[in-house]
């Protein structure tokens, strides 16, 4: 059966002067399909997305919707003919409230609300002002907010970037269902797992030009990967230490050691440790009190109660600067709380260089330089657009925020879900990076909700539920099954003493991990 | 998110000059500035003369200095409408102290106040996170009163404007004002400073995303402070000056340069929400809104006329640069 495309977009190009965001791009979506847009970042798809929904102009191209030429000059233009998009960024109005957002994009209340359950949110109180959300639920609320107004073409621009597993997972089945109603989705995704569960065909694009489309079959994600990248790459599990390993080697004290932390009703004695050399890993559904515990840890928020230690000595972090002063830096998930998205990205990443009161003196431009530039060479930032952070591809900044620690060569990084949003092949860089870090005895905690990159990256995996750790893995014993058991809180089989139900004593994880 | 660009054509002219502006701020605001020059030439052939660039540049400059002050709150997002109680303390307490004291001890007493407003500016928006415009509101209004209770323990002795300040604020050598003198070396630390220094980055981080900037370790209080003590010492060394050029201290001196010293700051494309804008741009501001004021006197419009008309083009070449340098 021959279906005409409902959407179908040709020769698009769009220059921001001398940077070419989009040359020569085409996407065809069918009635009724899931159809992915994949792309290394900077590829352009955010940039075709916003055209498409009229949030931008093109300067060149043609676009149909249901074989008609119409000239979408708007959001509000693009959502009469049908088109509906979630954006990279939470869209939300920080300072109003969930409700007061509605009305003013006229979606209808209940519907959405109807959608918010659906896609596992039971309890949203829908007077909360969107500043105090955290991003997951966020994003999760964009995308039932564009679900209301029953779209004809939903586009989701990395929808599921910053959502657990549990929440993804719900994202997915509603956006299958869309598809199944006969409605068309374009799904922009970084996930491999989430495309070949999804979609059913992909549109690959490479330096702002279409190069391929292709239907989604078991075994297309290494040609869809050599599309996008114009190589190969290898994945390789980086090999972990053995955990035996980390805890004889570090027979000295512990980097990091937080005991009994608890913070209002979401930190519940949280005890575990983190060595010198180590990646640990820290895995969670959404909203457990990873959150707060990153954030407790690099002096973002004061615990109110228990302890952190660091090198053997206790520490009380009462402003991030002290945490930085002890070596400790954080890369917090959501980047707009990282960056200063006016300015360049030499000054977002020089910027803890001149926080000190000693550094406010004149800058040694040509050393910053020097630094700034292999922070940025390592972590393959596409600079094109450096004047500043906000013209950058959603996964370029992401990679600012981490570039700024790999500059300052902090000793212990808190990374919370870093690779929100970044192309496999920059994964697997940072994948690199992180083991290397590693390697010259630094110390890594990573949050992360991809638990493939549990897998790939950590020494030892620590389970949060509810604002309690309630079990810790090491790698070898890290599978997803048993990952998953445990994030839902429950016991692992034979194991008795650990699990939601049992105390978890302070020094119980370390023998976990041995 | 407006744009012109139809769809299908390849990149203009109009858009690539756009983008060229938008990359250059600074071009528009010159051609500007020259516009304005060449319409006064015309309504007044030969009026633009040495003695008239140096006049304009003598008012200019005090005008640039306190929008110097400008400039730097509002890259952190704040603004400081004290300066002109500052520099008009500064001012009368410097011509009254000077009539019975040691020069350097009058200039003392003269920048006290101005460190006292500064910090107490810096502390109640950096510590006490007063919004900015209320907290330098708020302390001007106390300085106008402490300064009318000072002019009555002075009215006895008389004010003198000293002979130094005199010949800095009128005097012009080679053609050239004096006051550059005391300028070019501010106008070059203030750029350096913004441009080249840990503190200048910081103005610009705080100003753009405060989050960003104390998740690096940026203690916001230390700055703040640092930047309100900053630009009151400013606003009191430009009262000096200032009383040289005006010759007549009065409990409302500078009074009337803040406004135009934001206008002059925003002209120059200076952003009040923070984290965009310089100096170099806000020196040109300055320059138009003094050479406006001079194209507005010979028109011979009554004052009521020439104030609108006056707020009728600061607007619209606000909007119009913005547009310019907004390329979306
Ligand atoms: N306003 C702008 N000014 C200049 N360059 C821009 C602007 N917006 C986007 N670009 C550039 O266009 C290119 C494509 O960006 P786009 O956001 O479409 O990438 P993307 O494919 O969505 O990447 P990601 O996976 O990282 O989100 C990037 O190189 C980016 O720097
Ligand atoms: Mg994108």
């Amino acid at each position: 059966m021959t279906t005409s495309p409902l959407l179908d977009a040709t020769g698009v190009a769009k220059n921001y002067g001398a940077v070419a965001a989009l040359r020569n791009a085409s996407l065809s979506v069918l009635p009724g399909e899931v159809h992915a847009l994949m792309g290394a970042n900077g590829a352009g798809k955010s940039t075709l997305v916003k055209i498409l929904t009229g949030a931008i102009r093109a300067d060149a191209g043609r676009i149909l919707i249901r074989g008609e030429q119409l000239d979408i000059r708007s959001p509000a233009a693009a959502r009469r003919a049908g088109l509906l998009p979630v954006y990279q960024e939470p869209a939300l109005i920080p300072d109003l409230d969930v409700l007061s957002n509605l009305r003013l994009t006229g979606t209808p209340v209940e519907p959405f609300r109807a959608w918010v359950r659906e896609l596992g949110i039971p309890d949203l109180d829908i007077r909360e002002t969107a500043r105090h959300i955290p991003l997951a639920i966020l994003r999760v609320l964009d995308l039932a907010r564009a679900l209301a107004v029953e779209p004809d073409v939903l586009v989701l621009d990395e929808m599921t970037a910053a959502l657990p597993a549990n929440l993804a997972e719900k994202v997915l089945e509603v956006v299958r269902r869309q598809g199944d109603a006969g409605r068309s989705v374009i799904f922009i995704s970084h996930r491999f797992v989430e495309i070949s569960a999804l979609c059913d065909r992909a549109t690959v694009l490479r330096d702002g030009s279409t190069v391929g489309v292709v239907d989604i079959e078991p075994g297309i994600e290494e040609r869809i990967v050599e599309m996008m990248l114009g190589t190969r790459i290898e994945k390789t599990r980086v090999s972990a230490r053995a955990a035996n390993d980390v805890t004889t080697a570090a027979g000295s004290r512990p980097r990091l050691s937080v005991r009994n932390l608890q913070l209002g009703t979401k930190l519940n004695d949280v005890s575990f440790e983190l060595a010198n050399g180590e990646v640990a890993g820290v895995f969670a559904l959404e909203g457990q009190g990873q959150d707060e515990l990153f954030a407790a840890l690099a002096g973002s928020i004061r615990p109110t109660g228990g302890s952190i230690g660091v090198d053997g000595a206790p520490v009380k972090f009462s402003h991030p600067s002290d945490a930085i002063q002890a070596g400790i830096a954080y890369v917090p998930g959501d980047r707009t709380e990282a960056l200063a998205m006016q300015r360049s990205v030499r000054e977002n990443i020089a910027l803890p260089f001149s926080a000190a009161l000693r550094k406010w003196g004149p800058i040694r431009m040509r050393r910053e330089q020097v630094v700034v530039s292999s922070a940025v060479a390592r972590l393959q930032i596409d600079t094109r657009a450096q004047g500043e952070v906000q013209r950058l591809s959603g996964g370029n900044q992401q990679k600012v925020t981490i570039a700024r620690w790999i500059a300052a060569n902090a000793r212990t990084i808190l990374c919370f879900d870093p690779t929100r949003g970044i192309d496999v092949g920059t994964k697997q860089e940072i994948y690199k990076l992180l083991r290397e870090l590693a390697g010259q005895d630094k110390s890594v905690l990573f949050y992360t909700s991809e638990i493939e990159e549990v897998q790939r990256v950590c020494d030892r995996v620590i389970v949060i539920f509810g604002g309690r750790v309630v079990d810790t893995f090491p790698v070898e014993q890290a599978d997803e099954a048993s990952l998953m058991r445990a994030a839902y809180g429950l016991p692992r089989g034979a194991r008795a003493d650990v699990g939601i139900l049992a105390e978890v004593k302070p020094g119980s994880n370390a023998e976990a991990a041995s | 998110m407006t744009d012109s660009a139809t769809m299908p054509q390849p990149v203009s002219i109009g858009r690539r000059l756009k983008r060229f502006m938008a990359d250059r701020p600074l071009i528009p605001l010159i051609i500007l500035l020259v516009i304005l020059v060449v319409i006064l030439q015309m309504l007044r052939p030969g009026i633009v003369n040495e003695r008239w660039i140096a006049n304009t540049a003598k008012f200019a400059i005090p005008l640039a200095i306190l929008a110097g002050c400008q400039t730097m709150t509002m890259l952190t997002g704040g603004i400081d409408l004290s300066v002109g109680t500052v520099a008009t303390m500064s001012a009368f307490i410097m011509a009254t102290q000077i009539v019975n004291q040691d020069p350097a001890v009058a200039f003392l007493l003269a920048m006290l106040p101005a460190v006292l407003i500064g910090l107490v500016n810096g502390i109640g928006v950096g510590v006490f996170r007063v919004h900015p415009l209320i907290m330098t509101l708020g302390t001007s209004l106390i300085g106008t009163g402490f300064l009318q209770v000072y002019q009555r323990t002075v009215i006895a002795s008389g004010a003198r404007i000293p002979d130094f300040l005199n010949w800095l604020g009128t005097g012009v050598t080679y053609g050239f004002p004096n006051a550059l003198l005391l300028f070019m070396p501010v106008a070059v630390l203030i750029v350096f400073m913004l441009n080249r220094t840990g503190f200048g980055r910081l103005l610009y981080a705080v100003g753009d995303n405060e989050r960003a900037a104390r998740l690096s370790g940026v203690r916001y209080w230390q700055v703040i402070t640092a930047l309100y003590i900053l630009s009151s010492l400013l606003a009191g060394i430009t009262g000096l000056l200032y009383i040289g050029l005006i010759k007549a201290p009065s409990l409302s001196l500078a009074e009337p340069l803040v406004l135009p010293s934001v206008a002059a700051a925003v002209i120059g494309g200076t952003s009040i929400f923070g984290g965009r804008g310089g100096y170099m741009g806000t020196i040109i501001g300055a320059l138009i809104l003094t050479v406006l004021t001079t194209l507005l006197t010979i028109l011979q419009m009554p004052e009521g006329g020439r104030r609108i008309l006056f707020g009728f083009i600061v607007l619209f070449v606000t909007a119009a640069y913005l547009r310019i340098i907004e390329d979306r």
